[in-house]
């Protein structure tokens, strides 16, 4: 909690990160009406062009994760105090999901208002559902990948390099999970358990990847 | 200075650390008991702050072995840690929260009472200025504070790498009962002024190119010996 309030108070204080990612979505909502040439979309088209967003929009966030750690000593101030290493991977993890889930917050409505064709309404708690399972798995990724990529001179290029290919199968089951609910028909009473499933164990298996390498990330 | 059977805080043998083809240090040897001041002496890149950065358990030694405390590192990092105080060529602040919230972070990380924060905020001057922004203070201030963060937790060890870096003469006498003898802490310091880290220490570390060309008392440690390590 302490590494989470700071850097939820350190956001808040900067802003530098979860307006960029916002806009991003936004901005590119409205690329995809132009590039689409649609006024409107539904069903599986709608679901990939919502989880591809978000998923772009959180490697924003993803790359900045750990910026100010690596710059201002944070890393070191964190090592030197006598807490668990994977503090600070449950910490970052739970920032970056409650990053994502303020992104979605004005996202989701906008990718309605901007592009979705059926109503948002009868899709809305299922669509919860899976966007929470997808941030889970978002964010332990994130934090993994940022955590290599911060060591690197080249961290803006490894974190997507890194986090895309390993994210493509949560992108698979995201969308593939959510395309019924987009539909226009709407007759899916719930997002396909099949894909929830994959979606849950990617997550554990991350998790617990994540858990298992991230003391390793922290060396020198 | 060591109490009773107390092992020496600190006990190194053979250590060795490299950056690829570079030894930064090697074959480095001492004992330092508890309570006793270690001066570390050479010129730039003679392997000073990677040995602090060892003793803080930031860097592990490619080779040889050390003991803070009796707890060899860093198999036994852990135990340690909490005992340690690293005050380095970076303050270990974040520029965009105030002093207090950066101390306040700091004593929650290492589970100190939060009354202490402006306890060492009035000791080292800054409770009118512990408000703003870190990046907004000059670098003195900046200084102070990281003083007050390094010993926040009351650590028995303290590496000091150019402590008095960015303070004027009132602000070096006003963190000194911090990090001064008069702490009472086992000191590893580095200093640009050798004279002055001579007339602190118990123990002189002498490094040229990262190996040890004298361990011994400071008054073994003459003039001559300094204008040598510093041609």
């Amino acid at each position: 909690m302490v590494v989470l309030r700071k850097d939820l108070r350190l956001e808040l204080r900067t802003w530098e990160t979860l307006p960029a990612m916002v806009l991003f979505a936004l901005v590119t909502f409205v690329i995809f009406h132009f590039g689409l040439n649609r006024t409107t979309i539904s069903g599986q088209l709608a679901a990939g062009v919502l989880t591809v967003t978000v998923l772009f929009a959180a490697m924003l966030g993803i790359n900045r994760l750990f910026v100010a750690e690596r710059e201002q000593g944070g890393f070191d101030a964190f090592l030197l105090a006598p807490v668990d290493r994977t503090t600070m991977l449950v910490a970052k993890s739970a920032g970056l999901f409650l990053f994502l889930c303020v992104l979605e917050v004005v996202a989701v409505p906008a990718f309605a208002l901007f592009l979705l064709g059926p109503p948002l309404g009868p899709a809305l708690p299922g669509l919860l559902v899976v966007l929470v399972l997808a941030n889970l798995g978002l964010s332990v990724i994130g934090t993994l990948v940022s955590a290599i990529a911060v060591h690197t001179r080249a961290r803006d290029l490894i974190g997507p390099l890194l986090g895309l290919p390993l994210l493509v199968p949560a992108l698979i089951a995201t969308a593939r999970a959510a395309g019924p609910l987009l539909a226009a028909s709407h007759r899916a009473s719930g997002p396909p358990g099949k894909w929830l499933l994959i979606l849950a164990l990617y997550d554990v298996v991350f998790g617990l990847l994540a858990y298992a390498v991230f003391d390793f990330l922290l060396e020198d | 200075m060591s109490v009773g059977n107390a092992p020496p805080a600190i006990e190194l043998s053979g250590l060795a650390r490299y950056f690829g083809e570079r030894t930064a240090l090697r074959e480095v040897s001492l004992q330092l008991p508890e309570g006793a001041t270690l001066a570390v002496l050479g010129r730039n890149g003679a392997g000073k702050t990677t040995l602090l950065r060892i003793l803080a358990s930031l860097l592990r030694p490619h080779a040889g072995e050390i003991r803070l405390f009796g707890e060899p590192l860093p198999a036994r990092a852990f135990a340690v840690r909490g005992r340690l105080g690293l005050l380095g060529h970076e303050p270990l602040l974040y520029r965009d929260l105030s002093g207090r919230e950066n101390l306040q972070y700091h004593a929650r990380l290492h589970r100190v009472e939060l009354a202490r924060v402006d306890e060492l905020l009035a000791a080292v001057r800054m409770e009118r200025r512990g408000s703003e922004p870190v990046r907004l203070l000059s670098r003195g201030m900046v200084q102070r504070l990281a003083v007050a963060r390094a010993v926040l937790h009351r650590p028995q060890l303290l590496l000091l790498d150019e402590p008095r870096a960015n303070l004027d003469p009132a602000a070096a006498e006003l963190v000194e009962p911090l990090i001064g003898r008069a702490s009472g802490a086992t000191r590893v310091l580095t200093s640009h002024d050798p004279q002055a880290a001579l007339a602190e220490a118990d123990t002189v570390l002498a490094l040229k190119d990262g190996r040890p060309v004298f361990v011994g008392a400071p008054e073994q440690f003459g003039a001559e010996r300094v204008r040598e390590l510093y041609a």
